[in-house]
């Protein structure tokens, strides 16, 4: 009995700092631009399809198909910065979302029409068995997937508060008519951030896939799960993310080993809502 | 008068579309155009004249359409005594998750909406008296003229253009009246609204309920004509996108906008659907999402918009003032 929790425990972690992983994305663009990125499940779900490709033109897994899939993703995510966001972030709020909104419809009905409505799967052996660790069965794919989303995770932390680039995306964001008078561009910062974000939100994909079904429509739950932890980290915050990112992850295996399988979305969404309701400034935000 | 010219041509054609236009497909085009109308003009009253940008209008259309359904599939009423019901169920909703989701600005608003609807949809695939996951359906045979279940198009046509002008009525006194300046204030900037004694909160909660009440008749004649409606047509994402699509592609914020876009939109999909079968479906839904990322790009304020923009323009052509007006109250 207790040995099943803990398995449940450990499985919600693994998941979650996948979801850490491409929540961090989206809550950087917020931070520092002020945009919710209502694609952003679809960019996870393209992610995935990136994955999908590779291993079947090339029977190769995710040490190649995650690479391959941060540098479609990252590639879109400058496209759609220069075609779209640049444009409509002077613009009004309905032309923001509805901006985004497009796009994500864009993106999961193209995969829908190249694709079809089908769910796909990798093999469960793709990166391996399953292993017994101490009674407790870990499946190879979504522990490389949990620890490979921890590491890119806190390597985007690094990035972003060590690093010369790093300070230079927070000049930006701070205030980008200053930072332009200290001789950063804001327009390339911020199209490196769409790049940075869209890039660890494929990865996270490529990750994910190896143990999750892959279908158009999944960016919309994923999506959901993004804004989720976003809220509950507080917009902007790496390190935030990847708490909301782990305990969400815990909550939703908890609820579906303790509840029922159907039953754990409607957990996350309620939580959700609380969370935006009575805390929108999230668990770690100021004011 | 001359302000009244083109709106009574307009409803002049409108009225004679299906007497022109007789076959099935054509008369059933219509009625869907008008239906969607209907919707995407509830919406506006929210979303283009206070920019609140709701993307859970769903919920209140669901609430007709089982309200609807329900009537009909549990008590034997015919699924127009629904309709009351689904209103009062969709205003109360709206009041109760309008005063804390109204709180939050902008894309937080959005973001609340979006999961209330996913929630809605997510219980109501898990209760079983509202059909699950197989939904619920009216009347396959009429029992009376009550059950305006008809074969025909046609009827559900005239009943859709009346719904829609009691719906325009409304939007057009609600605009007019001091509450259609406030909302247009609290769009412009809440802050300043609020300092200049606006009652924003109480307004807004005013508008979500009214809109609500609308959306779920929409809802209602849709499951009407469709005969059933079930978890994801009936509180599925896709038709609040929809409403907000047709609404911006048109005009946010302009009476006849959600007309526009629902008589472009409408008849795109219908015929793309037609022409391509299943495999259509995902197709429209990218001409959509490739339409609405151009029109939040190139024009947010949608096709009215620029219309009126480029007749200001051509009445009085050498005025940068007058044009700056005119450009200032088509602002989006």
């Amino acid at each position: 009995m207790s040995s099943i929790l803990v398995q449940v425990i450990v499985g919600g972690l693994l998941l979650g700092a996948v979801y850490a992983l491409f929540s961090s994305g989206l809550t950087l663009i917020w931070g520092m631009m002020n945009i919710v990125n209502f694609a952003h499940g679809d960019f996870v779900m393209l992610g995935m399809y990136v994955a999908f490709v590779v291993w079947t033109m090339l029977g190769v897994g995710p040490f190649v198909g995650a690479p391959v899939a941060a540098l479609v993703l990252a590639t879109l995510g400058i496209i759609v910065y220069f075609a779209l966001i640049r444009s409509v972030m002077k613009g009004p709020m309905l032309a923001q979302i509805l901006g985004t909104f497009g796009l994500a419809l864009l993106l999961r009905y193209s995969v829908f029409w190249g694709f079809g409505a089908n769910f796909l799967t990798l093999p469960g052996d793709i990166v391996g068995g399953t292993y017994d660790v101490f009674g407790i069965k870990l499946q190879a794919s979504r522990l490389l997937a949990g620890v490979v989303a921890l590491l890119v995770t806190l390597g985007l932390h690094v990035l972003l508060t060590r690093t010369s680039l790093g300070s230079k995306m927070l000049a930006v964001s701070e205030d980008a008519t200053a930072a332009q008078l200290m001789g950063i561009r804001p327009d390339s910062m911020q199209a490196i951030a769409w790049a940075i974000a869209a890039g660890a939100t494929g990865i996270a994909g490529a990750l994910i896939a190896t143990f999750f079904y892959i279908a158009p429509t999944v960016g919309e739950t994923l999506g959901i799960v993004a804004f989720v932890t976003v809220s509950l980290g507080g917009f902007g915050s790496v390190p935030g993310a990847l708490v909301a990112g782990l305990l969400i992850g815990v909550i939703e295996s908890l609820s579906a080993y303790l509840i029922g399988a159907v039953y754990k979305d409607i957990v996350v969404y309620s939580l959700f809502l609380c969370f935006l309701w009575f805390r929108p400034q999230g668990l770690m935000g100021k004011t | 008068m001359r302000r009244f010219l083109w709106p009574l041509v307009a409803l002049a054609l409108v009225i004679i579309y299906p007497l022109v236009f007789t076959t099935p497909f054509q008369q059933r085009l219509g009625a869907l155009i008008l239906l969607y109308a209907i919707a995407a003009s509830a919406w506006n009253i929210i979303g283009g004249y206070a920019g609140q940008v709701s993307v859970g209008h769903v919920v209140f259309f669901g609430c007709g359409a089982y309200a609807a359904m329900g009537a009909y599939s549990h008590f034997g009423l015919p699924p127009l005594a629904g309709i009351p019901a689904g209103i009062a169920a969709a205003v109360l909703i709206a009041a109760v998750i309008g005063v804390p989701t109204l709180r939050l600005s902008g894309h937080y608003f959005s973001m609340a909406t979006i999961a209330v609807a996913e929630l809605a949809r997510l219980i109501v695939t898990n209760v079983e008296f509202l059909g699950a996951a197989v939904g619920l359906s009216g009347p396959t045979v009429p029992r009376t003229v009550f059950d305006l279940s008809f074969i025909s198009a046609l009827p559900y046509y005239y009943l859709f253009l009346a719904v829609l002008l009691i719906t325009l009525g409304i939007t057009w006194w609600m605009a007019n009246s001091r509450m259609g300046f406030y909302l247009r204030a609290i769009k412009d900037s809440e802050r300043a609204a609020r300092s200049l004694g606006a009652p924003a909160s109480r307004v807004k909660l005013y508008a979500f309920m009214l809109s609500a009440g609308l959306t779920s008749v929409a809802g209602a004649l849709y499951a009407m004509i469709v005969g059933f409606v079930d978890p994801e047509s009936g509180l599925g994402i896709l038709v609040s996108v929809k409403m907000l699509i047709m609404a911006a592609l048109g005009g946010a914020g302009l009476l006849f906008g959600p007309l526009v876009g629902a008589a472009i939109l409408v008849p795109l999909e219908e015929i793309s659907n037609n022409l391509l079968g299943g495999k259509g479906a995902g197709l429209t839904f990218v001409v959509y999402g490739a339409i609405i990322v151009i029109i939040a790009r190139f024009q947010p304020g949608g096709i009215l918009a620029l219309i009126n923009r480029l007749w200001a323009k051509r009445k009085t052509p050498k005025t940068p003032d007058t044009e700056a007006a005119a450009g200032a109250s088509n602002a989006p």
